[in-house]
């Protein structure tokens, strides 16, 4: 006998008895239908931002970035803000399709195409901030080290900045990658279910001629266990380099050791606050409740939690070392212009404290894990925390520098910054419909692959195995009876 | 191109397809593929194929990476047009890491990706011969190559007998490979003829 046997303590991860053919059918389906009124409207919204964002751009580049407030001592205010947050949402993609798969953790096939579609756009908006903020734009491609006609002059390798570049740039080459040689067996069985010629003709483009051969899917699976084991350093790397940007530099607030582990926590439980926001809406819009379960959301509730309380500490920490260090200025950025409510930015500090720390203690009760509302609302309040926690970083150690008489201006920023950030909303979602209209949100091949072991109709047929004795299955004749975990990338 | 003549045998579970693939071998059939829906652990060492040696080339390509960047930033900086930065040392190793880190990964993710494509014939605009249409849904499909010695009739019955719930007969040509033909066919009547 084929022996995949898994407790019955476990949650299955796909709910109903089904077969092969109906996962099939169950995620290529959206794909095949009309898209729904739902669909057409949050589109509709996603564009309409995305068409302001894009005005607000063309104004930056006809005027300079002179529109926005920014002034003497805050000369990186909501772009660089945006920017660090999109960043941070780009994490869990990978965390969740790398990391979680060395980990072998099952629940990731139910959510990691849409995670890593989710950390590709979000990269992408990240990417807009610092590439607008140059000013002149067309002369973005300084920022890379060519043979130029300069001497050559060539960029700071030594700058933190250009560690972002390179980081960045290749977070988001691996990350699309990563997932787009996931999607070829996907998008070769959308291909060979086609029923018109032109769609078969773009999913036959798509997916690359594959076939399935197993020679194939050997190299697939070799290929996705080190790209795992390659973003898994690379993600941890990527915050850590863009916290460098701050923790380098010699600004009471930012000149702190305890960036980077902070970042990295932060980017996840950002990261993951965003996957909930769009697995609950994909589940709702699509009717994926059979295959993104309650476990599912779970599971990610308690990294929140777990990524919450570690962003928790580290900001007592940092009022800690702040106190510790009996270094004026230190003192006077996290206890007066942070801790101290009745500070100008006094209510950006306390919103974060409120939003990261305080309300994501709720998810230490199963019953609030477990509940749908309160998963998105807390997801929406987790992302504007961490908004606010970049906010704080940025702004309330700037505002206020060393010479008193350049402290009279209060930051608020224009239109056109704010634009700008709905702008790249826009692109967000206009991709992420897309994404889900076109692309099949779930991992098929993957779901199949764990069917039999996780599928509540498998694990109530072998509900009985539960009390076998272990002997009867170390002793058993065929050649393949072990248990399947040699080079398992699904698991 | 060569038209070569299979058997194909579609089985609707791999509790099925894995003794049947043990008994077509032990028969003395050649299995040319099975193609499967999804990532069938074991098959590969059922059908006696070798290891991928492609995490070999992963590392490779990973080791180029850090190479290019430690030479190209230690020359600029040293040799090319050594930049004085506050007094620094101009081989400022430590600083350099974050970027030696990032192309290693960059060098290794892309090149890996690459081959696997190369080697796998796997690009955009390939035509395949695809055996069945279910093979990416729920089917396993074993295909087997025919010789001047195989009688397909007794080999569609001898896969149905081990549980194939559908047999065909096809006749299929090995697609092209950017220029590169079948390795097991030469052509070199066809290269006569250019040349002339």
């Amino acid at each position: 006998m084929h022996l995949k046997y898994e407790s019955q303590l476990r949650e299955p991860l796909v709910y109903g008895d089904k077969n092969y053919h109906q996962v099939t059918e169950d995620i290529v389906r959206p794909i095949e239908a009309k898209p729904t009124k739902l669909w057409y409207v949050g589109f509709y919204i996603a564009v309409c931002l995305l068409m302001f964002g894009v005005y607000a751009i063309y104004r930056d580049v006809t005027y300079g970035i002179g529109q926005w407030n920014l002034n003497k001592t805050v000369g990186w205010g909501w772009d660089i803000t945006n920017f660090v947050w999109w960043v941070g949402i780009g994490h869990a993609g990978t965390l969740i399709s790398a990391i979680l798969l060395l980990f072998r953790q099952g629940w990731r096939t139910g959510v990691n195409r849409a995670a890593e579609a989710m950390t590709i756009f979000a990269v992408m908006c990240a990417g807009q901030f610092p590439i607008w903020h140059m000013g002149r734009v067309w002369m973005a491609f300084f920022v890379l080290p060519y043979p130029n006609t300069r001497g050559p002059l060539w960029v700071n390798f030594n700058s933190p900045l250009l560690w972002d570049v390179f980081a960045i740039s290749t977070y988001f080459t691996v990350s699309l990658l990563f997932w787009y040689s996931g999607l070829l067996p996907d998008f070769a069985t959308v291909r060979d279910r086609a029923f018109t010629k032109l769609r078969k003709r773009l999913y036959g483009v798509a997916a690359f001629g594959w076939t399935g051969s197993t020679k194939h899917w050997q190299r697939h699976e070799s290929l996705s266990l080190v790209l795992a084991g390659l973003s898994t350093p690379l993600v941890l790397s990527v915050h850590t380099i863009v916290s460098f940007d701050f923790a380098t530099s010699v600004i009471p607030g930012w000149h702190t050791t305890i960036f980077p582990p902070y970042f990295v926590a932060g980017a996840i439980f950002s990261g993951f606050a965003m996957v909930q926001t769009l697995m609950l809406m994909i589940r709702k819009i699509f009717s994926m409740e059979d295959y993104i379960t309650v476990g599912h959301i779970e599971a990610m509730n308690k990294v929140i939690v777990l990524t919450g309380s570690i962003v928790g500490v580290a900001y007592l920490t940092e009022l800690f070392m702040g106190w510790y260090s009996q270094n004026k200025y230190e003192g006077y950025t996290f206890w007066y212009s942070r801790a101290n409510l009745f500070s100008p930015y006094g209510w950006s500090y306390w919103g974060m404290m409120a939003c990261n720390v305080l309300s994501p203690q709720i998810f230490w009760f199963r019953k609030m894990r477990r509940n749908l509302f309160v998963t998105f609302f807390m997801s929406i309040i987790v992302n504007i925390g961490m908004w606010f926690e970049r906010f704080v970083i940025i702004v309330t150690s700037l505002y206020r520098d060393y010479l008193p008489s350049s402290w009279s201006v209060y930051y608020s920023p224009t239109i056109w910054e704010i634009g700008f950030y709905a702008g790249t909303f826009g692109l967000f979602f206009t991709c992420f419909f897309l994404f889900a209209k076109y692309f099949p949100v779930i991992a098929i091949a993957e779901i199949k692959y764990v069917l039999k072991t996780t599928g509540e109709g498998y694990k109530d047929k072998m509900g009985h195995l539960e009390h076998v004795p272990v002997e009867v299955f170390t002793h058993s004749g065929h050649g393949h009876t072990t248990v399947e975990n040699d080079g398992a990338t699904h698991g | 191109m060569a038209k070569k003549k299979f058997v194909v045998g579609c089985f609707d579970d791999e509790e099925v397809l894995f003794p049947a693939v043990g008994k077509v071998r032990t028969a003395g059939y050649k299995i040319h593929d099975v193609y499967t829906p999804f990532a069938v652990h074991g098959l590969d060492h059922a059908l006696g194929l070798r290891e991928t040696s492609l995490h070999t080339a992963g590392f490779i390509y990973g080791i180029t990476g850090t190479t290019t960047a430690l030479s190209c930033i230690s020359w600029i900086f040293t040799k090319d047009w050594p930049l004085n930065i506050g007094g620094k040392p101009h081989f400022a190793l430590p600083a350099w890491i974050p970027i030696t880190f990032e192309l290693t990964v960059l060098f290794a993710a892309v090149g890996m990706v690459l081959t696997f494509c190369y080697i796998s014939q796997l690009a955009p605009f390939v035509k395949k011969h695809h055996f069945h249409a279910r093979a990416t849904d729920d089917l396993f499909v074993m295909v087997i190559e025919c010789t001047d010695k195989t009688n397909a009739e007794d080999l569609k019955a001898f896969l149905a007998a081990n549980g194939a719930v559908e047999t065909d007969i096809q006749i299929a040509e090995e697609g092209w490979w950017l220029g590169r033909y079948d390795k097991d066919e030469m052509r070199f009547e066809n290269k006569q003829i250019v040349a002339a």
